[in-house]
């Protein structure tokens, strides 16, 4: 059986799975217990299972766990209930959340995206989460969400 | 930080129950109670139990979908016994542990499910200072709860959870119980923070697609491919090479294989060999409309009927129609639905995000032959359902496979399935009447809706009509007929459902099922008499209305929008601004909305850009403002989403829109703005807020759409006619 050699929220771990063509998703989600990424299509085409690969925002459901090479970061690794991250804060401040299943995506494309551009427009985080899908129209929040904790990292 | 967490620890340091039962939290996700807990609509002791550490327990029989009515619920609950937020616990949707209160459906959790929960509450408050005026030898009129503790004359204090011992309350709720003057409220009306947005920003939340179970296997269902084909055959040597096959089950055309880990059962489903018989049953996608006008009535519910609209119709000075349709439409969950079975020898416990799990009790029981009592269906959160999604039928496609196994499974639907294979909201289809007199009043209103027949009973389990079992599904549209009849003072006006026997796609609710429907053609059709008329459209509702909050409610809105100031729509150039108006007291009883849509026509390409919509909500009593600001802007952004992108595509064999790319959904750059006017009425009964705005988006779009146009859009999606 192929073993490969991830590093997981900054922990080294080794994956044991019989096909390379898994997606990574079901490595985070069946065997490291990572509920932040979420099964959402298996496609690539609604955000639900995003993760960080090296900084950059991947679809985990369609990326083969044979090709992960660095370090990835889930939604756990971005911060904890006891050490928000700015974006989670964020969230919470604005209670950007209705049924939450897409959320994960939100944040994890949001945190990329804020590394690259910390300081956008509220159009920029429109059209960046535009292969972001919600169902619940929460949509206003979370622009509201992305913004605040746009600012309050510009000034921290 | 949140109250998530100092709840986590105060339920670490609770002790056994001493108010009740001897049941605490813990018990809500176990397999098999160790007693029986009262679960009857009656007693106080179904909803609420306190225990040695003060910790309240409320039993929900009503279930967060993700519109937070956790949270809501328990700010009910925490002010009407005064005892502090931070020490009520929730659990919902339980067979074995909570009332039936319901399906949690028809925007009724905090007007039915609440109000019970509250009586409950008034009820256990009365008996509990009762209890403590003995104990203080003090008439109970003198006493007051403050925070989990009974305040006496000259500071004498009481902790509740002292008071009562090792005994049970066993009381009936008391409709005559007294509540709490709302003046004097401090929980209920307050923007409380979600309880579960904590655990869902951080990756903590289980939903129900991350409950697991020692020893579960994974299971996958391999859909007919054609809605009515018959399975022939399928080749096991296909999937040989798979490691970690645990079965292959096939009960008639039910077909699902069993593996130890997710990837492999997904592979297994894709990699099967199977051959279907062809089945093309369905009618033609384009000839949809006359479909629905052929099929055969069953019968004809009248919704109203005043006056004599057939005479006053032939006798009008002028006769106006128009017909609207409304298209077939999935639930479309962001996550798959998902459910998790396991057998106990010949008990059955099945967590599922199902919004009525003591009804999917009794449909996992028919399809198996087991007593009701050998089931017990547990409430996990799942994705937003909007409606009866496929949570129930992953359900059964669970219990199917973990009988056939003889271990826990977990079935996560694909994405094909759940936009495949969840049941629709059906085609509608309406035509409308109304004729105007000599004096220019609106003197008949007639409206003919085609419609399957049926109420919001039991959907059939897609798995155990596969696999040729009873699963006392029947034709389940949703409480269709509502919002047919209209809340306008007409003097002769005739409204008609016909029932239709069938629909192409397995119907059921979702959001808002019918009065969505109605109310688009309803408002719409109200638009166009208004420009016949050449009367303004708010000044046309507001000379049928006689209802004070009716009138409030459009003057709100129409402050809110600085309506009588818009500006006219410039029908000239290449692009036109147009403002839409709507209006509905849902279900002619209930929550008082009214909205105005701002949209943008571009007169060349015919695209339309819904920008801005107003909303002035009266639901009554307010228990959480900012939760129903979230479900107004839910109601709106989704369903401009249902007018403007969506539309199940079809062929003659099955469902042909199977993910994101050929059901297409709104994304953020095309999300309207959103301006809200709430108006709290913390001395009336409270109402639902889950569906009421939803109801007018369609309308208020076409009426924005004709307004800039001067035309009017009948159809969904933007058909311009």
């Amino acid at each position: 059986m192929p073993a490969y050699q991830l590093n997981v929220n900054g922990k080294d771990v080794i994956a044991d799975v019989d096909d390379p063509v898994m997606p990574l998703l079901y490595f985070l989600r069946n065997e490291m217990g990572l509920h932040g990424p979420r099964f959402g299509c298996g496609l690539g085409q609604c955000g639900a299972c995003t993760v960080h690969l090296n900084g950059a925002a991947i679809r985990s459901c369609v990326y083969p766990i044979g090709n992960v090479q660095g370090k990835v970061v889930t939604l756990e690794g971005l911060g904890t209930p006891e050490n928000l991250h700015p974006l989670q804060h964020a969230f919470i401040d604005e209670q950007a959340v209705q049924c939450g299943y897409c959320i994960n995506g939100m944040i994890m494309q949001a945190a990329a995206f804020l590394k690259r551009i910390p300081k956008p427009t509220e159009d920029q985080v429109r059209e960046e989460l535009r292969p972001n899908l919600c169902r619940c129209g929460t949509h206003i929040r979370i622009v509201r969400a992305v913004m605040r904790a746009a600012q309050a990292e510009s000034r921290a | 930080m949140s109250a998530l967490i100092e709840r986590r620890a105060l339920l670490k340091a609770s002790g056994a129950l001493i108010i009740t039962f001897a049941f605490g939290p813990h018990f809500g996700r176990a397999a098999s109670p160790k007693a029986t807990k009262p679960v009857g609509l009656d007693s106080v002791d179904s909803y609420l139990a306190i225990d040695s550490g003060g910790l309240v327990t409320v039993y929900s029989g009503k279930v967060d979908l993700g519109t937070g009515v956790r949270t809501a619920l328990s700010q009910i609950v925490a002010e009407e016994l005064d005892v502090p937020f931070a020490s009520v616990t929730l659990i919902q949707g339980d067979t074995d542990l909570t009332p039936d209160q319901g399906v949690t459906y028809g925007s009724l959790s905090i007007q039915n499910g609440g109000v019970q929960l509250r009586q409950a509450a008034a009820t256990a408050r009365r008996a509990l200072l009762q209890l403590a005026a003995a104990r203080m030898k003090v008439a109970p009129e003198t006493l007051t709860i403050d925070s989990g503790t009974v305040v006496g004359a000259g500071q004498r204090r009481l902790a509740l959870q002292a008071l009562i011992g090792n005994q049970t309350l066993s009381i009936e709720v008391d409709k005559a119980a007294p509540l709490k003057n709302p003046d004097n409220y401090k929980l209920v009306g307050q923007s409380v923070q979600r309880l579960d947005i904590p655990g869902k920003v951080t990756g903590q939340f289980t939903f129900m697609q991350d409950f697991k179970v020692p020893g579960m296997y994974h299971g996958r269902v391999i859909r007919p491919a054609g809605v009515g084909a018959k399975l022939i055959s399928f080749d096991e040597t296909s999937i040989a090479g798979i490691p970690g096959i645990v079965k292959v089950v096939r009960q008639e055309n039910f077909l699902g294989v069993v593996a130890k880990t997710e990837w492999a059962a997904i592979k297994a489903m894709r990699q099967l060999s199977v051959v279907w018989s062809d089945w093309a049953g369905l009618p033609a996608s384009i000839e949809l409309w006359q479909h629905v006008r052929q099929t055969q009535v069953i019968k004809d519910d009248v919704t109203s009927n005043t006056g004599d609209s057939v005479r006053a119709l032939a006798s009008s000075q002028h006769q106006l129609q128009a017909t609207y349709d409304f298209a077939i439409h999935t639930h479309g969950s962001i996550g798959p639905s998902c459910a998790v079975a396991q057998f106990d020898g010949d008990r059955l416990t099945c967590w599922s995000a199902s919004q009525g799990t003591h009804n999917l009790r009794k449909q996992l029981a028919a399809m198996l032959s087991l007593k009701d009592e050998q089931v017990r269906c547990v409430y996990v959160d799942g994705a937003g359902c909007y409606g009866r999604n496929a949570h129930e039928d992953a359900a059964a496609d669970a219990a199917l496979l973990a009988r056939a196994v003889g271990a826990p499974v977990r079935v996560q639907w694909m994405r094909e399935d759940e936009h495949g294979w969840d049941p629709k909201g059906p085609p509608t289809l309406l035509d409308m009447r109304a004729g105007i007199d000599s004096s220019g009043k609106i003197s008949a209103w007639e409206s003919e809706l085609f419609i399957p027949d049926g109420a919001a009973g039991f959907v059939a389990l897609v798995g155990a009509d596969h696999a040729g079992l009873d699963s006392l599904g029947k034709l389940s549209p949703g409480g269709v007929i509502q919002d047919l009849a209209i809340p306008y003072t007409i003097e002769n006006v005739k409204t008609v459902a016909h029932r239709l026997a069938s629909t192409p796609f397995k119907p059921a609710w979702i959001r808002s099922p019918g009065r969505m429907q109605n109310s688009f053609a309803n408002e719409s059709f109200f638009d166009e008499i208004a420009a016949h008329q050449g009367v303004d459209p708010l000044a046309a509702r507001l000379e049928y209305l006689s209802d004070a909050r009716a009138k409030e409610v459009l003057e709100r809105v129409a402050t809110l929008s600085a309506w009588r100031t818009r500006p006219k729509p410039d029908w000239h150039a290449s692009k036109s601004t147009g403002w839409g108006l709507a209006y509905t007291k849902y279900e002619l009883v209930r929550t008082y909305v009214g909205v105005v849509c701002e949209a943008e026509v571009n007169r060349k390409s015919g695209e339309i850009a819904v920008k801005r919509f107003f909303v002035a909500h009266d639901c009554g009593q307010i228990i959480n403002p900012d939760g129903v600001r979230n479900q107004i802007e839910g109601n709106v952004v989704q369903t401009v989403s249902r007018v403007m992108k969506e539309e199940l595509r079809f062929s003659q064999s099955k469902v042909t829109s199977v993910d994101w790319a050929s059901y297409p959904i709104l994304q953020f750059p095309d999300v309207p703005i959103v301006v809200i006017d709430l108006i709290d009425r913390p001395h009336e009964v409270p109402w639902g807020a889950g569906e009421p705005t939803a109801a007018l988006v369609p309308a208020a779009i076409s009426n924005a759409v004709f307004n800039a146009l001067s035309m009017f859009v009948s159809g969904s999606p933007q058909v311009i006619v």
